[in-house]
């Protein structure tokens, strides 16, 4: 691994190293291109990855405090916890259940296929679908996704078969074990997949695509990397005449450091990105960096989210398995007769008994909630993955009320769910419910309350007008030429599709754009 | 006596210990050295323990589930509270606020007791506590015929994974070929 001076300022600085940062970074350092890639989290390996839920849960997530507020049920349920977002290297993508469809072309163009929607924000994507779908394309194959580019899918498990018989019996046509970038064969220097169940602690076979054992060590054979670990960006500096020119960061042992760069990616996650801009305010940016818009933090997204979980006469033993190999594609359609327009996702969830009572069940307490808990072993489960509608004033902002260990404010995340994602949820877990039934469930419990959110999209929106958004096509700032941001924050609208494997086709495509505006110098 | 002797003693005065005895056959007694029980607590009292107990297993009453699982919530919330003197405050006007009589009151009395105090801060957070600790209790696991970790026995490939018979197989091409077949 490479070292570079503090001083060199012909480094490009990455800050964040999950499936943006991550990607970004062996994208770049294979091009020659130096990178001094900033995480603040730690560096796990596939034997420390803990088995025990509650410590593998400290070594992988951002633990600080946040705030919320707004209608949306985190803000009355967890509203110190808006989002689960990951601190180690590798980022979400540690911890991530590695669900990978695709979005769709109406998706990207929603305000033409939704038309006009009262109290949203509704924009086209600034790229031809086409342009999104070569590098979508280039994606799967570098994840390994399931059923495409002739990878087969993953086998079918117990809690699968529940899924696929109600599916079945309802109608549904496109229902199977998903597209994941879990490998289903031995590929790509990694195992396949034991079917162990603890992807949401870290992939111990390395089966499931993470940055952590993929891009960022292949980053590091270039020899243009440079991976500071616990090294946490504080603020973005720029010169006088506008470009960005330097990151400050406390490292491991908390002193303060100043690495000089030629163009700063920013990649923390939306929550953290957003900050980190809002943070680094000055006399020239005073609404913070790429903000003279006034839209960085706004239009924030998350999908819409709901659990069903039936309890059946028989076992299931649904923590037997993959924990999200399964999917149903039928109701990823914008069809407004249905109530509501866009479209959601089916996917299959496995979890562990402190993850139903939390997560998968509404709120209770007392005998009958105990009664579920008692048939854990007789419970299947799914969930809902939709699109939401983005609005201007559901918003990052700087919280007034929770701090870091650095006494800087974190993230307060606002959200009013819009009529059209209520419309949404009781549609999905209503037809969640009816395949459980059909599947034979003598009970069906709808979870209403989404846990805090993991995909956090919309706040640096992707704009042809500079004075609608945040970031042009490439993710490049409107306001700043070396300045990019480099996560699902730059998502003009969320589509359906969970969100990963977009980030990184966008990843693939700002690289080969940042070397050209490099050899061009008009960066 | 210095103010922080008198803390001390203040401090000791208010620690406690909650005992209890294993069920025959328990999964525990192959771990502890006879029947019963000791936990020693460093912030709350024997009376908060006590309560804080009554007050998981009227959360999450599993009949079958003996008190030493509960008392692992207990454990927890007094290694927090022991860390932090909000915490431990906060426990104690919660437990107060329920009364001495709890712990030792029928169950229709607690979960009118709990009713009550529901929209608190106490209550929403010892109920998010007891959920995380008691379900990651080995005990727990036991009565829920969890299986926990598998890797360390090379997963859930070769362990059932796919042993539902009550439904029909899925076809191959929605499915996948089992690794190593």
């Amino acid at each position: 691994m490479a070292s570079f001076a503090l001083d060199d300022d012909g480094v490009v600085v990455i800050i964040g190293s999950g499936a943006g940062g991550g990607t970004l970074a062996h994208e770049l350092t294979r091009r020659g291109i130096k990178v001094v890639l900033l995480e603040a989290g730690k560096r796990q390996t596939l034997a420390s990855f803990s088995q025990d839920p509650g410590v593998a849960y400290g070594q992988l997530t951002w633990l600080d405090a946040r705030s919320s507020s707004g209608n949306w049920a985190v803000a009355q349920t967890t509203p110190s916890a808006p989002a689960w977002i990951a601190k180690s290297v590798g980022g979400t993508t540690t911890h991530w259940g590695a669900v990978t469809p695709r979005i769709a072309d109406w998706e990207i163009r929603a305000r033409s296929a939704y038309g006009e929607i009262a109290g949203t924000s509704l924009a086209d994507w600034p790229m031809p679908f086409e342009e999104l779908s070569k590098y979508t394309a280039l994606a799967e194959a570098r994840l390994f996704v399931t059923r495409r580019n002739g990878i087969p899918g993953l086998p079918a498990s117990n809690n699968f078969k529940v899924m696929y018989a109600g599916a079945k019996k309802l109608g549904y046509r496109q229902a199977h074990t998903g597209y994941l970038a879990i490998n289903s064969r031995a590929q790509d220097g990694r195992a396949a997949c034991i079917q162990q169940g603890f992807c949401v602690q870290g992939c111990k076979v390395a089966a499931k695509w993470s940055t952590l054992y993929t891009e960022i060590p292949r980053a590091e054979a270039t020899g243009n990397l440079d991976l500071r670990i616990e090294s946490m960006a504080t603020r973005i500096e720029h010169n006088a005449n506008g470009r960005v020119n330097a990151v400050v960061y406390r490292d491991a042992a908390g002193r303060e450091q100043r690495q000089k760069a030629r163009a700063v990616c920013v990649a923390g996650n939306a929550l953290e990105t957003t900050r980190l801009l809002l943070l680094s305010q000055s006399a020239k940016f005073p609404r913070g960096l790429g903000n003279s818009s006034d839209q960085l933090g706004r239009h924030y997204c998350h999908h819409v989210l709901g659990f069903a979980t039936g309890v059946f006469e028989q076992p299931v033993r649904m923590w037997r398995g993959t924990s999200q190999a399964g999917l149903i594609e039928d109701e990823a359609r914008n069809d407004p007769k249905r109530g509501f327009v866009g479209g959601y996702w089916l996917e299959m969830v496995n979890m562990d008994p402190t993850g139903v009572a939390l997560a998968a069940l509404p709120y209770g307490w007392g005998r009958d909630f105990a009664d579920v808990m008692d048939n854990y072993s007789n419970l299947a489960a799914l969930m809902m993955v939709g699109e939401d509608l983005p609005r201007a004033e559901n918003r990052i902002t700087l919280s007034a009320t929770t701090r870091d260990s650095h006494g800087l404010p974190t993230a307060h995340v606002h959200v009013d769910e819009h009529a059209n994602d209520i419309a949404m949820r009781r549609h999905g877990l209503n037809q969640a419910k009816l395949v459980l039934e059909a599947a034979g469930a003598r009970r069906v419990l709808l979870s209403e309350g989404s846990p805090s959110s993991t995909h956090n999209m919309g706040t640096a929106r992707m704009s042809r007008d500079p004075a609608l958004g945040v970031t042009n096509p490439y993710g490049q700032t409107h306001d700043i030429p070396n300045l990019f941001v480099s996560d699902g924050g730059v998502f003009t609208t969320p589509a359906a599709a969970n969100p990963t494997l977009t980030i990184v086709a966008l990843a693939l495509r700002q690289a080969e754009y940042i070397e050209r505006q490099l050899g061009s110098r008009a960066i | 006596m210095s103010s922080r002797e008198a803390d001390r003693r203040e401090f000791l005065k208010r620690t406690g210990v909650l005992t209890g005895v294993l069920a025959l056959g328990s999964p525990l007694a192959l771990l502890v050295p006879g029947r019963s029980w000791a936990l020693d607590l460093k912030a709350l009292t024997t009376t908060q323990g006590q309560v804080l107990l009554a007050f998981a297993r009227t959360l999450l009453p599993h009949d079958k589930l003996e008190d030493a699982a509960y008392a692992a919530v207990v454990q927890s919330a007094d290694a927090d509270a022991a860390r932090d003197p909000a915490l431990r405050q906060s426990l104690a006007q919660g437990v107060d606020s329920l009364g001495a009589g709890f712990a030792t009151a029928d169950e229709a009395t607690r979960v009118t007791a709990l009713r009550r105090i529901e929209s608190t801060a106490f209550f929403q957070q010892f109920r998010v506590r007891a959920m995380q600790v008691l379900y990651a209790t080995p005990l727990a696991h036991v009565l829920l015929g969890y299986e926990g970790e598998a890797f360390s026995k090379g997963g859930y490939l070769t362990r059932g994974f796919n042993d539902l018979r009550w439904l029909p197989d899925v076809p191959a091409a929605d499915s996948g070929p089992i690794p190593g077949s």
